[in-house]
C-alpha cells in the first residue's frame, strides 16, 4: 500500500464531508442504524487485520465484541464513568485479552485455530451468565445503560451526537490502522501470513507479530463493542452468541479480505441485509448469509472492495486508452 | 459413591452421543485433513429425512438404511459441489465454506420442518436392560452401534483395498495418483462415509435429545472436544475421547456446578491443542520446512 | 402532524355525519380521535418476533396472530377499521430488537406494540417505549417486571407471571405437602430464576427446610440426565421442574427411568401434551402437576368444546401451515382476542393514551379459551391480567383440573 496521492485524498475528504452531512438529512432512527454501521466497520477492520492480513482465522471474535460491550456497560452502570472514558478502557482490556488468547494460539494453525476460536465464541454467553461475575454483569438480565446526551453547545439530538462520536473513533482507528498496515509491522503481518518460514528466516519475530496482531484485532473489535453498547443502551449475554462471530466473519468476506475500505462495505451488508431478507422470507436471513458467503468465496474472493478496485482499474485503463488516442 | 457411579454411567451414555459424532468428524479429517464445522447440521438434516420417511409409514430399519445410503450420496455431492472448488484455496476459504454450509443447512431444516421438537422412535425396547436403573436400553444400544461402526471402519481401513487406497490418498495424494488411485473420488468417498456415519449418529441421538433443527448445536462442541482429546486422526481415540468428555462433563457438572459445562469444553479444546495437539492417540505430524 | 390530524378529523366528521344520517340519527357519543398509527380505515400494531435464530420455535406465535387479524379484517375489522400487524424479525437478539422497535415507532409510527416476545428483547426496549409513551402491550413473556405501573406505566405483560406460577406451586405445597423435600431444576436464565423466586417467596421461611437441592442447566446442554441424578441422590421426593419443552420432556422421562419417580411439578411452559408429554412417554408423566390458565388443545376433555372447535376452524382456514398440536398457536390466538377487546373498548378514540387506558381497564373479561371460572382483570394499579390459576394433574391421557382456583399475593 502506497501513500495516497492528491486525488485519493480529495476523494476521501469528499466521503468524510458526506458522512458528516448525512445525519442531518435522515430521521434519528436511521442515524442510529448508521452509528451501528460505523461500529461494525471498526470491528470488521479489527477482524480483517487478523484474518485478512495476518491469516489467522477467528470464528470467535464475537467474544471480544462482548468483552468490549460489557466493559463499557459495567463502567457506566456500576462505576458511574462517563461514556467517553469507557471506550479506550474497553479497547485496552480487549487488547490484553486478545494478546493473552493469542499466546497459546501461537501453536495453532488454520483449522485448529478456527476450532479454538469456535469454542470461544460458543462458550462466551455461558461465561457471561456465570454466577461468580453476576454481580457485575447483571447475569442473564443484562445491563441497561443510560444514553448520553449531547453537550449543550452542539444542540444535537442524542442519536446524532453518538454518530459523530463514533465517526471520530472511526477516523482515529482507521488512520492508525492504515498507518500500521502499510508500515513495517503490516508488511511483517502479511509476510507471516504468506511465507511464515521465510519471514522467520529473515528475522521477523513471528510469535510476537501474531500475538500483537491478535491483541490489536481484539482492541478494535472491543472498541466497536463498547460503541455499539452505548448506542443500543443494553447488553445481555444473548446478544453475543456464536451467530455474532459468524456475522463478523461474513462481513469481512463480503467487504473484502485484506482491505481497509472493505470494512465499510461489509458493515453496510451485515447491518442492512437482514432487514431486507426479513421482507423476503422470515426464515431466510441466515440462509441468505450462507449463500452469499459461498457465492462471494467462489466468485468474488476479494469482496466488494476488490470489485470496486477492479472497476476503478478498468475505468483508468479505458481513460488511458482514450488519452493515447 | 452410588451417586458418583450413577453420574459416571450417565456420562458414558451422553459420551456415547459425542463419540458417534466425533467419529464422523474424524472420518472427514482422515480423508481430507479438514475439520468439518457443518458435520452436526448435516447429521441433523439426515435425521429429519429419516423422520419424514418413518412418518409416511416406512418401517424403522428400512428408513434407517435408506437414510444412511442417502446421506452417503449427499456427502459425496457436497464434496463435489462445494468442497472441490475450494480445495486448493487457502484454508480460510474452506472454513468459510463450511460455516456457510452449517448456516444454510440449519436454516433450510428449520424452514421445512419448523422448530417444534419432534419425538423420534428408538429401535430398542423401552424397558431397561435387566431392569437396571442406570442406563436405558436405547443408551446401551446406541453405544453398541457406535462401537460396531467403529469396528467396521477399522476393518474397512485395515483390510480392504479401497480402505487402503483412501488412506493413501489422504496421506500422500501425489504418490497415490502415480499408482493409479483416483484421489478425487477417494475424497468424495471419505465425505460420503462421514455423512453416513453422521446420519447414524443423528438417528441414535434424536430419541434422547428430541429432534429439532438446533439439536446438534450443543453436541458439536463436545464432539470436537472429544475428537481432539482422543486424536483427530484416530477413530478409536475419538470415540474414547467422546466418552471421556461425557463423563467429565457430568461429573464436573454435578460436583462443581452445571454453569460451566461449555467452558469445560472450551478448556479441553484449548488445553489439548496447546499441550498435545495430536491428542491421546493421534499421530504426531512433523512439518517439513 | 397536526395538519394530518385535522384532515382526518374532517374526513371522519363528514363520514360520521353520513353515518348518523344513514343510521337514522343514532348519534356517536364522541368524535373520532387519532394518534399515530390510527385512522378511519386502519389501525397499525407492531411487534418483534424471533423468526430466525435460536428461539425460532416461537415464531409461530407471530404467524398465528397475523392470521387472526386477517380473519378479523375479513369480517369487517374492529369498529370498521382494518388491523395491520407489522411483525418484524429480531432473531432473539436484543440489539436487533432495539433497532426494529425504533423502526416501528419512529418510521412506521404504530399505534401500539403488541406481543413483543422474549425477556431480553423486551428488557432492551423497556425504557425506550416508556420514554416515548408507546403502549407496550401483552408482552409474550412471563417476567414479573412487566407489571409495574408506577415506574413503567406503558408496559403491560400478558402471561401469568413466572413468579405467580412459582408462588402457586409453593402455596399448594405448603397446604397439601408441608413436609415435602423439594429438589428444583431450573433453566439458567431470567425465566428459570423468576419462577424460582416465586417458589421461594411463596414458601417463605419454610423454604429453607423444604428445599434440599437446586440445580441448573443451559439451553446448550444436550441432556439434563446428570442434573436429574443429582436431584435424585439428594433425597428429594418433590421435583419442581422449571424447564422449556425439550428439557421438560427429558426430565419427565429420566425422572421415571432412573427409578426416582417423585411428585413432579412441571412448569406451565412444558406442560403441553402434544409437544412434551407424548415425546417423553405419557405413562411416565402420570401424576404430574402443573398450573394452567388456558385450555390445551391436545387435552381430550376439550375435544367438543365450542371454543376449541372454533379455534380449529380458524387454524384450518387461516393458518393451515401451523401445527395444530403446538400450544403456542392457541396462546397467540388468545392474546389476539384480548388485543381485539382492548381496541374495541377504545371505540373511536384511537390515541396511544386511550389505548393504554383501556388496556388498564379490562373488567371481568371472560374468554372461552380460558379455563372455566377464570377472568381477566386490570386496573391502573394492577397490571397483571391473571391473578389466579388452577392446578391440574395428568392422568395419562389428559390434564384434570382439581382443587380451587388459587390466587397469588397482590403486589
Amino acid at each position: 500500500m502506497v501513500a495516497l496521492n492528491r486525488r485519493q485524498l480529495a476523494g476521501l475528504a469528499l466521503v468524510l464531508v458526506l458522512a458528516c452531512a448525512l445525519p442531518f438529512f435522515v430521521a434519528n432512527y436511521r442515524v442510529f442504524q448508521m452509528t451501528l454501521v460505523l461500529a461494525y466497520a471498526i470491528a470488521l477492520l479489527g477482524l480483517n487485520m487478523l484474518t485478512g492480513y495476518n491469516g489467522q482465522i477467528s470464528l470467535g471474535h464475537g467474544a471480544f465484541y462482548a468483552i468490549g460491550a460489557y466493559t463499557a456497560a459495567i463502567l457506566m452502570d456500576k462505576a458511574g464513568w462517563p461514556y467517553w472514558a469507557t471506550v479506550p478502557v474497553a479497547g485496552a482490556i480487549c487488547f490484553a485479552a486478545g494478546f493473552l488468547f493469542g499466546l497459546p494460539a501461537l501453536r495453532l494453525e488454520g483449522l485448529y485455530l478456527a476450532l479454538a476460536t469456535f469454542a470461544l465464541g460458543v462458550a462466551m454467553p455461558q461465561i457471561l451468565k456465570h454466577k461468580a461475575i453476576e454481580h457485575w454483569t447483571g447475569g442473564v438480565q443484562g445491563i441497561t445503560i443510560v444514553k448520553p446526551d449531547a453537550p449543550e453547545w452542539t444542540g444535537l439530538s442524542q442519536d446524532r451526537w453518538l454518530y459523530f462520536f463514533c465517526l471520530a473513533w472511526v477516523l482515529v482507528l482507521f488512520v492508525l490502522g492504515w498507518n500500521l498496515l502499510r508500515g513495517r509491522i503490516g508488511r511483517a503481518m502479511v509476510a507471516v501470513r504468506d511465507q511464515p518460514i521465510a519471514a522467520q528466516a529473515m528475522g521477523v519475530n513471528t510469535a510476537m507479530v501474531k500475538s500483537l496482531t491478535f491483541g490489536v484485532s481484539a482492541l478494535y473489535t472491543g472498541v466497536a463493542g463498547a460503541l455499539a453498547a452505548i448506542a443500543v443502551q443494553f447488553v445481555a449475554p444473548d446478544s453475543f452468541n456464536f451467530l455474532l462471530s459468524i456475522t463478523l466473519l461474513t462481513g469481512v468476506v463480503i467487504g473484502g479480505l485484506a482491505s481497509i475500505s472493505g470494512a465499510f462495505f461489509g458493515a453496510v451488508f451485515i447491518q442492512f441485509v437482514p432487514n431486507v431478507a426479513d421482507e423476503i422470507s422470515k426464515a431466510a436471513p441466515w440462509a441468505i448469509y450462507g449463500i452469499v458467503l459461498i457465492a462471494f468465496m467462489y466468485a468474488m474472493p476479494t469482496g466488494v472492495a476488490g470489485l470496486v478496485r477492479l472497476a476503478r482499474a478498468r475505468l483508468a485503463r479505458r481513460r488511458a486508452g482514450q488519452a493515447v488516442r | 459413591m452410588n451417586e458418583l457411579l450413577h453420574q459416571i454411567l450417565s456420562g458414558l451414555a451422553t459420551g456415547g452421543i459425542y463419540a458417534s459424532l466425533a467419529l464422523a468428524l474424524v472420518m472427514i479429517y482422515q480423508a481430507t485433513h479438514l475439520v468439518n464445522f457443518a458435520q452436526g447440521e448435516m447429521a441433523m438434516f439426515a435425521t429429519y429425512i429419516a423422520w419424514a420417511l418413518i412418518q409416511v409409514g416406512m418401517p424403522y430399519w428400512v428408513a434407517f438404511a435408506i437414510t444412511v445410503v442417502g446421506a452417503f450420496v449427499l456427502g459425496v455431492a457436497v464434496e463435489r459441489i462445494i468442497v472441490r472448488p475450494v480445495e486448493t484455496a487457502p484454508i480460510l476459504a474452506v472454513v468459510i465454506a463450511f460455516i456457510a454450509l452449517l448456516v444454510i443447512v440449519n436454516s433450510i431444516a428449520g424452514w421445512i420442518f419448523t422448530y417444534t421438537i419432534k419425538p423420534f422412535p428408538s429401535p430398542f425396547p423401552a424397558e431397561p436392560l435387566f431392569g437396571n436403573r442406570f442406563m436405558s436400553s436405547h443408551e446401551i444400544g446406541s453405544m453398541a452401534i457406535t462401537l460396531v461402526v467403529l469396528l467396521l471402519l477399522f476393518v474397512f481401513f485395515r483390510f480392504t483395498p479401497l480402505g487402503l487406497a483412501m488412506r493413501a490418498a489422504a496421506q500422500n495424494p501425489v504418490s497415490s495418483r502415480l499408482v493409479g488411485i483416483r484421489v478425487g473420488w477417494m475424497l468424495a468417498l471419505g465425505w460420503g462415509l462421514a455423512a453416513a456415519i453422521g446420519a447414524i449418529a443423528g438417528i441414535m441421538v434424536a430419541p434422547t435429545v428430541f429432534l429439532e433443527p438446533n439439536m446438534m448445536g450443543g453436541i458439536l462442541l463436545y464432539a470436537f472436544a472429544g475428537a481432539l482429546l482422543g486424536g483427530i486422526d484416530s477413530p478409536g481415540g475419538a470415540v474414547l475421547g467422546g466418552f471421556i468428555v461425557g463423563v467429565l462433563e457430568n461429573v464436573v457438572g454435578a460436583y462443581v456446578g452445571s454453569e460451566l459445562k461449555l467452558t469445560l469444553a472450551l478448556v479441553v479444546i484449548i488445553g489439548v491443542l496447546v499441550v498435545k495437539p495430536s491428542g491421546l492417540f493421534g499421530k504426531v505430524h512433523v512439518v517439513r520446512v | 402532524m397536526s395538519q394530518h390530524r385535522t384532515r382526518i378529523t374532517r374526513r371522519t366528521a363528514i363520514g360520521a355525519g353520513v353515518a348518523v344520517a344513514a343510521l337514522g340519527g343514532r348519534a356517536f357519543a364522541q368524535a373520532a380521535k387519532y394518534g399515530p398509527g390510527a385512522s378511519a380505515t386502519e389501525i397499525k400494531l407492531g411487534q418483534t418476533m424471533p423468526y430466525s435464530g435460536p428461539a425460532s420455535a416461537y415464531g409461530t406465535i407471530g404467524k398465528v396472530e397475523q392470521a387472526y387479524f386477517k380473519m378479523i379484517n375479513d369480517n369487517g375489522g374492529i369498529n370498521g377499521r382494518k388491523v395491520n400487524l407489522i411483525s418484524l424479525d429480531d432473531g432473539y437478539s436484543p440489539p436487533k430488537t432495539v433497532e426494529q422497535v425504533r423502526r416501528l415507532v419512529e418510521q412506521d409510527e404504530v399505534l401500539a406494540l403488541y406481543q413483543t416476545l422474549g425477556t431480553p428483547s423486551n428488557s432492551a426496549i423497556h425504557k425506550y417505549v416508556n420514554a416515548k409513551k408507546v403502549p407496550h402491550l401483552l408482552l409474550a413473556t412471563g417476567a414479573t417486571k412487566w407489571g409495574d405501573p408506577k415506574d413503567y406505566p406503558w408496559t403491560i405483560g400478558f402471561n401469568l407471571t413466572y413468579q405467580s406460577e412459582g408462588q402457586i406451586y409453593a402455596k399448594w405445597l405448603l397446604k397439601n405437602k408441608p413436609n415435602a423435600k423439594i429438589g428444583i431444576l431450573y433453566q439458567n436464565d431470567d425465566y428459570g430464576k423468576d419462577v424460582l423466586k416465586g417458589v421461594k417467596d411463596g414458601l417463605g421461611a419454610a423454604g429453607a427446610k423444604m428445599i434440599v437441592k437446586e440445580v441448573t442447566y443451559e439451553v446448550t446442554d444436550p441432556t439434563i440426565d446428570s442434573q436429574i441424578l443429582t436431584l435424585q441422590s439428594s433425597g428429594a421426593d418433590t421435583f419442581i421442574d422449571i424447564t422449556t419443552p425439550k428439557f421438560g420432556a427429558q426430565a419427565v422421562r429420566k425422572a421415571y427411568d432412573s427409578g426416582w419417580k417423585p411428585l413432579h411439578i412441571l412448569n406451565n411452559v412444558s406442560a403441553s401434551i402434544g409437544s412434551v408429554l407424548v415425546p417423553a412417554g405419557v405413562e411416565k408423566a402420570v401424576g404430574a402437576i402443573t398450573v394452567a390458565y388456558y385450555k390445551d388443545q391436545n387435552d381430550p376433555q376439550w375435544k367438543d368444546d365450542p371454543a376449541m372447535l372454533e379455534w380449529r376452524a380458524f387454524m384450518g382456514r387461516y393458518y393451515r401451515e401451523g401445527d395444530p398440536k403446538d400450544n403456542s398457536n392457541l396462546y397467540g390466538y388468545l392474546t389476539a382476542q384480548v388485543m381485539t377487546q382492548i381496541l374495541k373498548q377504545c371505540g373511536n378514540d384511537l390515541t396511544r393514551e386511550n389505548v393504554m387506558r383501556q388496556a388498564a381497564n379490562l373488567k371481568n373479561l371472560k374468554l372461552p379459551l380460558l379455563l372455566p371460572g377464570m377472568v381477566i382483570n386490570t386496573s391502573p394499579n394492577d397490571y397483571f391480567l391473571f391473578d389466579q390459576a388452577q392446578l391440574q394433574r395428568f392422568t395419562g391421557t389428559q390434564w384434570q383440573l382439581f382443587g380451587e382456583l388459587i390466587s397469588t399475593d397482590s403486589r
